[in-house]
């Protein structure tokens, strides 16, 4: 006896099926949610949803878990540059000063263990080991645009958080007024200090302000896994609306300092790179235009260079930084 | 040597060997093989070749001499002509690629980076190298006044250097210039050095 008759598969009805458009739509609200258009509360329980998958990388390495950023502006639209671009294209003199060389010659780089020692006007210092800068917070991607102040950018889908939780836990005091960030300089390890191009170790700063903005972003990663060596292992930063220079790689100090501190690149060359070097299409470089940009990975030798965006299309999130400051003054 | 050097074949294949650099580049460009910036590495390959070949020009007169094979001296035109395409296609690669033919920001950009006039400079220069470079406007000039026109291709390694210098100045980037800047020191050093002595002699031969 079958009291339950099998009918075989059950189609819907043609009716039921959403269609693709609607069902696009709703993926697409969902995204907009979690990017924060809908406020951080709602962006978080979308985020379980829609965000769960982060762009994923070609498997090289180790992975590096994570959700979506739901901070504003850290999801741009433009399409990522694709992964073999981002690792073959590097300025890190430290490697050598052709941007081939870094991934050819990085993976001299040993990026464990590595220690990070935060110091200067805080209330409590210490030295930070890797494992405990990856637990520090939560891991997000955040898809930045990168714009490197000789004409070209990329989108780099990055992993890792916001640099104010760190600074948070080690409690500035009211001296701390700028933040120093130092690469790693070991000649074992980094075959270009040899070279006599940049007074070692690499150094740079942002105004502590700049440092607290929730895009500066402390990067453990790229296409969900960790850093390869050529993009700044283990951990480096990302200050999106600034020139690519001005964002550390392979940092091993964070100093908290009240005095501004002096740039690799602004006492190689004061008068063409300064200690702000915002993203700005109105300010040349004293010997090239920055209005327009070349996009890598985009439409191969006949693309036409794209204009550039002011802060690099964060003016949003950040043009309140500098109100009020003349920024052909301080570039 | 000599046989070979004389070979009826000789200056075919060095005018296919010449063809192979930017042979290779189209290449790279067709099967995206030139990384992640090709138009960058395109402009610049062609001026690497530029300089290169100006090098190789400027190199046949001393090999001459070091060697005693002065056959060499067959391939020097066509090593000249050579470097002024390489130039000429340099100068359209950037004028397109980098400045999408725009010319307004062409004039632009020139004002704002000096070393791009300097090397525009040496490119003009060699048009008349170009345009002279045939057995019978050496005639009609008269052999005499074609040396003193053709001692422009001087100016025209000097300024080459200057721009590549300049150009990767903005980064402290020496390395790859100064070997250049020694080949060219070395060639026009010899040079410097041989009018030097002959100078000497003819001295010491009207004294005595």
């Amino acid at each position: 006896m079958h009291l339950i008759k099998d009918h075989g598969f059950k189609h819907p009805n043609s009716s039921e099926i959403t269609p693709r458009e609607q069902f696009e739509q709703r993926r697409e609200l969902l995204r907009h949610l979690a990017t924060g258009v809908a406020g951080v509360g709602l962006a978080s329980w979308a985020a379980r949803d829609a965000l769960a998958q982060t762009t994923a990388g070609p498997g090289k390495l180790a992975k590096l878990a994570g959700v979506k950023s739901a901070v504003a502006g850290s999801m741009v639209m433009d399409k990522p540059t694709p992964y073999q671009d981002v690792t073959s294209y590097n300025n890190f003199y430290e490697f050598g000063t052709d941007k081939a060389d870094p991934g050819r010659t990085a993976g001299s780089l040993k990026p464990r263990p590595w220690t990070v020692s935060v110091e200067g006007e805080v209330g409590k210092p210490g030295t930070f080991d890797l494992d405990m800068l990856l637990k520090l917070a939560p891991i997000e991607e955040r898809i930045y645009r990168l714009r490197c102040v000789e004409g070209w950018s990329m989108v780099v889908p990055w992993m890792g958080y916001s640099l104010s939780e760190l600074i948070k836990k080690v409690e500035p005091n009211s001296k701390a007024k700028f933040v120093e960030f130092i690469t790693l300089a070991d000649k074992s390890q980094m075959p270009g200090l040899r070279s006599g191009v940049l007074d070692w170790p690499y150094t740079e700063g942002l105004r502590i302000d700049e440092a607290m903005n929730p895009l500066t972003l402390l990067t453990l990663g790229l296409y969900g896994e960790v850093l390869p060596n050529q993009n700044g292992a283990p951990v480096r930063l990302i200050v999106p609306w600034k020139y690519g220079f001005k964002s550390a790689k392979s940092i091993v100090k964070i100093r908290f300092v009240e005095k501004q501190p002096v740039s690799s690149w602004t006492r190689a060359a004061e008068q063409e790179y300064g200690f702000y070097s915002n993203v700005n299409p109105t300010v040349d470089h004293p010997r090239w235009s920055q209005a327009s940009e070349r996009r890598i990975g985009e439409g191969g030798v006949f693309a036409k260079k794209r204009p550039t965006l002011m802060f690099n299309g964060y003016e949003a999130q950040v043009a309140s930084l500098y109100a009020g400051m003349d920024l052909k003054k301080f570039y | 040597m000599k046989k070979l050097l004389l070979h009826p074949a000789a200056k075919p294949l060095l005018f296919a060997l010449a063809l192979l650099p930017l042979a290779s580049l189209a290449y790279g460009v067709v099967f995206d093989t030139l990384g992640a910036n090709p138009a960058e590495a395109l402009i610049r390959g062609l001026g690497d070749w530029t300089l290169r070949l100006l090098c190789l020009t400027l190199a046949i007169t001393p090999l001459r001499q070091w060697t005693g094979q002065h056959a060499l001296a067959r391939f020097r035109r066509m090593l000249g002509l050579f470097t002024f395409f390489y130039g000429c296609m340099h100068l359209l690669s950037y004028a397109w690629l980098d400045m999408g033919l725009e010319f307004g920001d062409i004039a632009r950009d020139i004002a704002k980076r000096p070393f791009i006039l300097v090397g525009f400079t040496a490119l003009v220069l060699m048009l008349p190298l170009s345009l002279t470079s045939f057995n019978r406007a050496i005639k009609a000039m008269g052999a005499k006044r074609w040396q003193l026109l053709h001692r422009l291709v001087y100016a025209v390694v000097l300024l080459g250097i200057l721009h590549f210098f300049w150009m990767r100045a903005g980064k402290n980037n020496f390395a790859e210039v100064g070997i250049y800047a020694a080949v060219v020191a070395l060639l026009l050093g010899w040079r410097v050095h041989k009018a030097w002595s002959g100078w000497r002699t003819a001295r010491a031969a009207s004294i005595a």
